[in-house]
């Protein structure tokens, strides 16, 4: 279907969504670019929401994403509006406010939300952290709070636990898997990073499932299966994130655990693309579609997905995944790809000195790296695992 | 002038920290040198430890890019340019001349 005035409609806009807008003007497309955001707030970097900001050491304009290069891009902003659905055929995208932005292409970049407790609705004190109005919340309740109670170990209740601490916080930090991190990065060193814990004072129950949080208008205690009952003045419930896709149940697009695209962002309605959290993208090297959550892959999908929708070809995935995290001080580094079964050992420091590199092996060959406090030698590792992996086709 | 080291102390893909009074970091990309600060404009990292991809470099903390040409952030989260500074080669050794704040060549 032709019209007067091409146009891309994006929705979502954080750096998944901002990313996308960007590679499209880099490949001179010069069409009407829209991008939709529920949130008010012009793009801005959420890994700092867990760290600096949280702290109060990062402002708001320290994490805004945009640069003043931005305003050439001629972005039409639609935010503080929220996606409803999507018309296939009329290759429209409606918003809550009754209106619709129509497009000859669609960027689905709507991301991931963070997963609730189950009965924790309507309880003061008890949050979640994703956002940034999520982040504001969290920060004005730490301030005036003694004891934090973060439910889940995984990578943002880790980041959470350490800058509560930071702030002087006495933290608790409950886990329901026997060894924190285990999946990302294998029991061994999902235990090594989750000694940083005790390292820094804070307590870590792990294998202790939650069975309810107790308080009237605010928490005032978490509940453990075991019947233990550790009091809280703040809750955080850090246990995943969902894909933003509801929005999209009748809009053609096939789901399964996120949008279900192929190896370049398209998804099976021509003319939509899907980038970032919310997208479960075909893995050749995995054999299935994976939904990554990594700040990188939000950054690098786009490249991918833009060239798509234009009918080019653009770069493919990148051949080693990589993500960080900052704890208590330490920087945490990972790349390549983990399964169950691969070999790891320390190759460089060691883990007790909480500065060490470990390789991880699949049938003799190097698969990923794993760097504590190593920034230099991660580096060179990192290159050496993309030379080693041969680059999907 | 800020002597470096010799051009083969410093092989293709490689880079190295400079002690100044803003530390510089020097690369050699393909046989050409260049010279930023290698402080990144977004978290303290230092550049010279990053990932070299062409012309670019990756800090090795956080992922922003900077472009070694220009200093211009290639790729977020920074969003402050870092400055660039001239390298010269002279009889097999590799010098810096710092750029003054003002913006121009000291």
């Amino acid at each position: 279907m032709r019209r007067v005035s091409p146009a891309v409609a994006v929705v979502g806009a954080s750096l998944a969504g901002l990313s996308t807008a960007r590679a499209l003007r880099n490949r001179s497309y010069d069409g009407r670019i829209v991008v939709v955001g529920d949130e008010v707030h012009a793009p801005y970097d959420r890994p700092p929401l867990s760290k600096e900001f949280l702290a109060g050491a990062a402002s708001r304009d320290d994490i805004t994403l945009t640069t003043p290069d931005d305003a050439d891009l001629g972005i039409e902003w639609r935010l503080g509006t929220r996606a409803v659905g999507l018309d296939r055929s009329g290759r429209a995208v409606l918003l809550a406010d009754g209106g619709e932005v129509r497009a000859d292409g669609v960027v689905l970049a709507t991301g991931a939300r963070a997963r609730r407790l189950p009965g924790s609705g309507g309880l003061g004190g008890v949050h979640v952290l994703r956002s940034l109005d999520d982040a504001i919340a969290l920060r004005q309740d730490l301030a005036v709070a003694g004891r934090l109670v973060v439910i889940g170990a995984g990578f943002i209740g880790a980041e959470v636990a350490a800058t509560a601490r930071g702030l002087g916080l006495d933290v608790t930090v409950v886990e329901a898997q026997p060894i924190p991190l285990a999946g990302p990065l294998g029991a061994d060193m999902g235990a090594v990073c989750a000694g940083l814990h005790a390292d820094h004072g804070t307590r870590l129950l792990v294998g202790t499932g939650v069975a309810g949080l107790v308080g009237t208008d605010s928490v005032e205690a978490v509940e453990l299966t075991d019947g233990t009952r550790l009091a809280a003045d703040v809750v955080v419930v850090g246990i995943g994130a969902v894909p933003n896709t509801e929005w999209l149940a009748d809009s053609g697009v096939t789901l399964g655990g996120g949008v279900l695209t192929d190896a370049r962002g398209a998804t099976d309605v021509p003319g939509v693309v899907a980038v970032g959290d919310c997208a479960a993208t075909w893995s050749e090297s995995a054999g299935r579609h994976v939904r990554a959550e990594h700040w990188t892959n939000a950054l690098e999908q786009p490249a991918t997905a833009a060239a798509t929708l234009l009918g080019a070809r653009g770069p493919g995935p990148a051949p080693a995944p990589y993500f960080w995290s900052d704890q208590y001080g330490a920087r945490i580094q990972f790349a390549g790809s983990r399964r169950d079964g691969d070999v790891v050992r320390v190759v460089e420091g060691s883990c007790a000195d909480r500065s060490f590199l470990a390789l991880y092996e699949r049938d003799g060959l190097p698969v990923a790296i794993l760097g504590m406090n190593q920034p230099r030698l991660f580096t060179r590792w990192r290159r050496q695992l993309r030379s080693a992996v041969p680059a999907a086709s | 002038m800020i002597p470096v080291c010799p051009t083969t102390a410093l092989p293709p893909g490689e880079a190295i920290r400079v002690e100044a009074e803003e530390p510089i970091a020097v690369f050699n990309v393909d046989g050409d040198f260049y010279a930023i600060d290698d402080t990144c404009t977004h978290q303290d990292a230092s550049l010279a430890d990053g990932w070299l991809d062409g012309c670019a470099v990756e800090c090795p903390l956080h992922a922003s890019c900077f472009d070694l040409r220009t200093g211009k952030v290639s790729g977020p989260p920074a969003k402050t340019p870092v400055r660039t500074h001239r390298v010269v080669v002279r009889d097999g050794m590799v010098y810096v001349q710092p750029r003054t704040a003002a913006g121009c060549d000291a």
